[in-house]
């Protein structure tokens, strides 16, 4: 024992506890997206504004919450174990929303629309998922996301994009130009009824004999498509997708039969921005019934993270960079709102009048 | 205890077994957090990690409070010996409360608790918004101390092994 009269003369092994201390400080704090100007998952929040009403989601802010039950065919059982494929009918929570992240937007100023849904299975399995009317991602990573709305930020000067800053982008990213034309082309619907909501991303399922099989998804409605002209859109009233879906209800529910698509060997699978041949076989696994729409202020949707990261046994992620990345970024905006309705913060969004 | 400058082996075990383990969940935490690319991969790892130590914590405490701990050097001032006391229970007490405040959390958010694929633990809290809010804060404010106080520990065992070499380092690296 060299005493404690030892501490003066020990400036090296000081250095060298202080130098590990602030080590490993800085790691940690590098890794908590403290320091250092890497692309986190926060930074895909980053535009919220401050004033962003309190307790709505971050992006697809204003929605309806829908009940309904999942009747599976029994098509699916052999590639993929979750038990929604074998049990005959499963509870279906779930939302319909618009692609705007502001939760008073107009229903017309978007042609984006989307579903999502829980399906709880009686084994305790939660499959979560979240589908959009456009059928790909329009950049093959999540980094590509923040590169296109840069890109296409309208310059102040002249209120339209700059011409060399997208032609920029589209040097990066070329593939996105399937998904924005196709965009710009598309027709607006005018019913959340007669949509195809499409899971963009392709997931691993698990067969019986442990086989994992890319497929990707969507539901196909048993509705017809209706759109909108530019006329009628322009006249369209700002509520009308929701009172539409509320009306449609009222009549009798609405069916989507759930479609797999199951890739072969060589297709991108990791790759939301690329499709796979029309030609590849096609599995019904199932049939959703919608039965009812719920304000999104009461309904057992409001506090649920759509996050399409959490499937059950018999479903696997893919390695797709931007599947991955929802998972850290519904995740923030979830956390955002649950803070704001548990803190008592949130008024019209928990369907507060009074501001109390 | 028969020998009274070391932990016993169990403890020993426990303390650099549940170290690495500490370590590598606090930066697993921040790093699901941020990661584009590992959240998945991270989550699946950090839950059931979390229960591990929630486990080994329960027979941590059980093993020292049966068999205590080596005394401190005569030497050393009263208000070191009141910090080594107090950041040792503070460690525990974290190392019990974070765990089980990510375990309600998750519970209060209407999430499965997964340990692997197709094996949940059942929850522990029931799901409310205001419950996952302040769950979900505690349990990240908590993991931030936890950090700070162990980075405080390891200093303060380096500056006993390196710099006082008074025998309190080797209480937990030796078993003579």
């Amino acid at each position: 024992m060299t005493g404690r009269g030892s501490l003066r003369r020990a400036w090296l092994p000081l250095v060298g506890i202080a130098t590990i201390a602030g080590s490993l400080g800085a790691a940690f704090a590098w890794s908590a997206g403290l320091v250092g100007d890497r692309i986190t998952t926060s930074t895909f929040l980053a535009d919220t504004p401050k004033s962003f009403p309190a307790g709505y989601r971050r992006a697809h802010g204003k929605g309806i919450c829908f009940d309904g039950v999942f009747r599976a065919s029994g098509a699916a059982a052999s590639i993929s174990t979750a038990r929604v494929f074998s049990q005959a009918q499963t509870p279906a929570i779930g939302r319909f929303s618009i692609g705007t992240a502001d939760p008073y937007a107009p229903d017309n100023s978007t042609r984006t629309v989307s579903m999502a849904m829980l399906i709880a299975a009686d084994d305790g399995e939660q499959w979560r998922m979240k589908m959009n009317n456009e059928p790909l991602f329009a950049t093959h990573d999540a980094e590509g996301f923040l590169a296109r709305i840069a890109a296409f930020a309208p310059d102040p000067a002249t209120g339209q994009p700059d011409p060399a800053k997208v032609a920029a982008f589209y040097r990066v990213y070329p593939e996105a130009r399937r998904v924005i034309e196709a965009k710009a082309k598309a027709p607006w619907p005018s019913s959340f009824a007669g949509v195809h909501y499409y899971a963009i991303h392709a997931y691993l399922f698990v067969g019986p004999d442990g086989r994992r099989q890319p497929v990707r998804w969507w539901w196909r409605p048993h509705a017809d498509f209706t759109g909108w002209s530019v006329e009628e859109r322009a006249k369209a009233n700002r509520d009308h997708l929701f009172k539409d879906i509320a009306e449609r209800l009222a009549h009798g529910p609405l069916r989507w039969d759930l479609v797999l698509q199951l890739a072969e060997p060589g297709d991108p699978v990791d790759d939301p921005s690329q499709p796979w041949p029309a030609t590849r076989r096609q599995i019904v696994g199932g049939t959703l019934e919608v039965t009812r729409v719920v304000d999104q202020a009461k309904g057992t949707c409001r506090d649920v993270n759509f996050d399409p990261t959490l499937v059950p046994k018999g479903m696997a992620l893919t390695n797709d960079p931007v599947l991955a990345a929802r998972g850290g970024i519904y995740a923030h905006s979830y956390n955002a709102r649950l803070r704001e309705i548990g803190y008592g913060r949130a008024t019209d969004a928990v369907g507060r009048k009074d501001g109390r | 205890m028969t020998d009274r400058r070391h932990f016993n082996r169990l403890a020993r075990v426990l303390h650099w077994a549940m170290a690495a383990a500490i370590f590598a969940m606090l930066f697993i935490g921040v790093g699901m957090m941020t990661s584009l690319t590992w959240r998945p991969a991270l989550l699946d790892l950090h839950q059931p990690l979390g229960l591990a130590i929630l486990l080994l914590v329960v027979v941590r405490l059980a093993n020292r409070l049966r068999h205590g701990a080596p005394a401190l050097p005569a030497e050393t001032p009263r208000w070191q010996a009141l910090a080594a006391l107090g950041s040792h229970w503070m460690l525990y007490g974290l190392m019990v409360l974070i765990p089980l405040l990510g375990w309600g959390m998750r519970s209060a958010g209407g999430w499965p608790v997964r340990m692997i694929k197709g094996w949940n633990v059942p929850p522990i809290a029931p799901v409310d918004p205001t419950l996952y809010a302040l769950l979900r804060d505690a349990h990240g404010i908590l993991a931030w101390l936890l950090f700070a106080v162990v980075i405080a520990h390891l200093s303060a065992a380096l500056l006993h092994g390196w710099v006082y070499r008074d025998g309190v380092f080797s209480s937990m690296t030796r078993s003579r």
